[in-house]
Formats: structure tokens, sequence, C-alpha cells
């Protein structure tokens, strides 16, 4: 499962838009991840402030 | 669960669509509920605050409680500095008043409760209720507390991270390559022009987007950038590319706000309604794939879903067929325009510094005073003939 930086993280939801399986949610000031997230590393990238990494 | 409340429409997100929406709906006699997660309609903002007067004006009479700043026109720079300046008639559709949102988005709320709809704050949306293939309500959850919301019609209203579209089985996924992520810094104690709209162009500033300097009154405004998704995760992320920016234009300014988001930028759904359920503004991708602006189609996506609702549920029939209409109605306004729009992105995406320093040299010395955006980009056109050829049929 992602790692989302709760620190770095703006809560703006630009993840959520484009996770495949729907995994992620913006609560109201963070974000949530399901199990069923496959690391595809989309959010990772659309991410403006890189508060989101795929474990390595 | 606890509560069940019935309602004629449950508007899911307190934005301008979802305002709009609830408003309209309640004028013509729907009962309304609007539900927006946060728990401060406006707050936080993910906007650079640009909008059209004219088109502003015809939903609602302009507030200086609201407007930040007024400005007469915009200045386009290519890369190497070289600047074409557009007068507010040309850039007017793209830019007139700098907002305040966070009042702005308050005034709405409070226009569609005098309308009579209801409006719960730190409310958010947990499930859709599907029955025989409708959309007949959904679940929430206010301090911890889940409860069902019943109604003849959902509006989807909830933005850029919509999930109320995807379970009304509605696909909202973006593609990294659809989506322009962005940062930006509200400025303060800057020297800026207070009467024009900067727009920056280039890979270096803003790699496959843009760089905006809109004022926003007292030395102060709305600095910020955007790219394309798929180029922000293989190199500098948009806030380390702002924070370049900055620190060369205004090492002066301080920064009192930071906001971040991202804009859909792939033209709109396919579908935007289905049984009992509507998608209004962001959540719709609504926006403009090549400036990213979004508050008036989605206000007039609002418009045009809670008139459609409010006659819809007279009628008895909320089925995806007579839904349809708003959609309809809505691609009749806006459709051509956003279309040109993704083209003319899709053509700019892959150009260079050199590229685009030559486009803005081609029109230097030409009087945009007279011509709209539309006008502006035919002549790029025809004064790049090869070089935008793909675009010609669109435009000329």
């Amino acid at each position: 499962m992602i790692n989302v930086n709760r620190y770095r993280c703006g809560y703006c939801g630009a993840c959520v838009s484009v996770c495949p399986i729907g995994a992620i949610e913006l609560v109201e000031t963070w974000i949530e991840v399901a199990d069923d997230c496959t690391e595809c590393g989309a959010c990772v990238s659309v991410c403006p402030i890189g508060a989101i990494e795929v474990p390595q | 669960m606890t509560k069940t409340n019935k309602y004629d429409v449950v508007v899911v997100g307190a934005g301008p669509a979802g305002s709009i929406t609830a408003k309209t709906a309640a004028a013509r006699g729907c009962n309304v509920l609007m539900i927006e997660k946060r728990q401060e309609i406006g707050d936080p903002v993910r906007c650079a605050e640009g909008v059209a007067k004219p088109q502003l004006r015809e939903h609602i009479q302009p507030d200086e409680r609201w407007i930040a700043a007024e400005v007469k026109g915009s200045r386009i720079y290519a890369p190497d500095g070289t600047c074409v300046e557009l007068s507010e008639d040309v850039s007017g559709a793209e830019v007139g008043y700098t907002l305040e949102r966070k009042l702005f988005d308050r005034a709405l709320a409070s226009e569609a409760a005098i309308a009579g709809a209801e409006i719960r704050v730190k409310t958010r949306a947990t499930g859709a209720l599907i029955e025989d293939g409708y959309v007949k309500g959904i679940t929430a959850m206010h301090l911890g507390e889940e409860f069902e919301v019943r109604a003849d019609i959902v509006v989807g209203a909830d933005g850029v991270e919509s999930k109320v579209g995807r379970w009304a089985g509605i696909d909202t996924t973006l593609q990294p390559s659809d989506l322009e992520t962005g940062a930006q810094f509200l400025m303060a104690d800057i020297d800026v022009d207070p009467d024009y709209c900067e727009f920056h162009l280039g890979n270096t500033i803003a790699p496959s987007g843009y760089l905006w300097v809109f004022p926003k009154g007292n030395r102060s405004a709305n600095v910020g950038l955007a790219i394309s998704g798929d180029v922000c995760g293989s190199g500098k992320r948009p806030i380390d590319m702002l924070r370049d920016f900055v620190e060369e234009r205004y090492p002066n300014g301080r920064i009192i706000e930071i906001v971040v988001g991202g804009v859909p930028a792939s033209g709109p759904l396919d579908e935007m309604v289905t049984d009992g359920f509507m998608l209004v503004g962001d959540a719709a991708h609504q926006s403009d794939p090549l400036t990213g602006g979004g508050i008036i189609n989605a206000m007039d996506a609002g418009k045009i879903a809670g008139e459609v609702a409010a006659q819809a549920i007279s009628e008895g029939d909320v089925s995806k067929a007579r839904l349809q209409e708003y959609e309809t109605i809505w691609r009749a306004r806006h459709g051509k325009r956003l279309k040109r729009s993704l083209a003319v992105k899709n053509r700019f995406v892959p150009m260079t510094n050199s590229d685009l320093n030559k486009l803005v040299h081609s029109v230097d010395g030409v009087d945009f005073s007279t011509m709209n955006l539309f006008e502006m980009l035919g002549t790029l056109i025809r004064k790049n003939p090869k070089m935008l050829f793909s675009l010609r049929k669109l435009f000329i």
C-alpha cells in the first residue's frame, strides 16, 4: 500500500482523481487508502507536493 | 444508521456547481438537501480565482465582498520574455475578476439556503443507495454518525476527487496526462501590476502547463502554476517549480497561503447522467482543458441541472433518458468550445521553448484589441500554418 506523508500532504484530492480502482479517499483534511491499493503509482506521479510514495 | 431522511434532490458538494444546483432546484419548489464534507464551505481554496465578468453576471450580481480585484487585461509571456498584451475584451473570456473564493462559495451557498435548500456541513457522502438500477439516495456521515438520505435525484458536485460518480456507475477516473496538477502561493507585499493578469509559457517555468499571476489587490496576487500530471512524476513537483520562480521574481514577497490541487483537463465526461443521478462541475470534468477555468462551466451546469431536476421530478420521470436533457443543453452551450480547447492544449503540450517563442514573435505588433481568444488563436494559426496545421479546421 502507498504511504501518504500527512505532514506534507495539502489534502487537495488530485491523487483520488487518478486512482484506477478508487482506493483513495479525501476525507476532510486527510487521505485514506483502502487495502485493495495495487501500488500502481498513478497518485505518486500527479501529487503536486510530493506527499505520496510507493514503499520500496 | 440512526436517521432516515427523504428529499426530492440531494446535492453532494457545496462548491459553485453544487450551490447553483441546490438554489435552482429549491427555487423551483424542490425539497433539497446539500451536503459538504468540509466544516467550512469555501475552504480550503483550490483555485486561481480568475473569472470572466459577463458570464459571472449571468449567475450572480457581483459583490465587492467577494471580488478581490478587477483587471483590464492579460499579458502572455513567451519563454524568452516576449510579451503579447490582450485587453479585457479579448482575455475577458478567461479573466476579469479575481475572486475571494472562500467568501464567494459561501455567498452562493447562502443563496441556495435563501431559496429554501437545507445545508449540512461536515457531512460526507459514504456511499450510494442503488435500487432497481436507479440511484435512490446516499449514505452519509456527520460527526462519526452514519445515516441514510433518500432522494429522487442525487447530484454529484463533489469535485475533482468525485466518489459519487463511481458509486453511481460512471467512471470518473482521470489519466495522469488528463489532470493538470498545480501549486499556488497567495503572495503579499509584491510589486505587481494591479490591472493585468500574467500568463507565462515555457518548458522551464511550467512544462505542458502555464504559470499565472492574478492580482488580488493591495500589493498581493495569486502566483501559481500547473503542469500535466504525467510530466509531474518524472521531474520537479509544481510546489518546487513555483518556489524557484517566486524566489527569483519576488525575493522579498511573503507567502500568506499555500494552495495545491488538480484540475481535470480531459474535456467533459462522455456521460454525465444515469438513472436518478447527475454529475456537475469538476466531477463531470467540465473545466476548460486549455485554461483550467471551471467556475462558469460549473455554474451553468448547476443552473441547467437544477432546472431539469425540478422538471423531471414534477413529471415523475427521473430516468437517464429524461435527465439527459441537462447534458444535451450543457454540451450545446460549452461542448464545441471545450473541444477546441482540448485540441489546442494537445497541440501546445509537445512544443519546445523555441516553438513557443516563435509563436509569440509571429504576432508581435498585431493589434489584438478587438479580438477574442478564438480570433486570437485563429490569427496565430494563420501566421504559423505549418506549426499549427492540425488546428486549422477548428479555427479557420
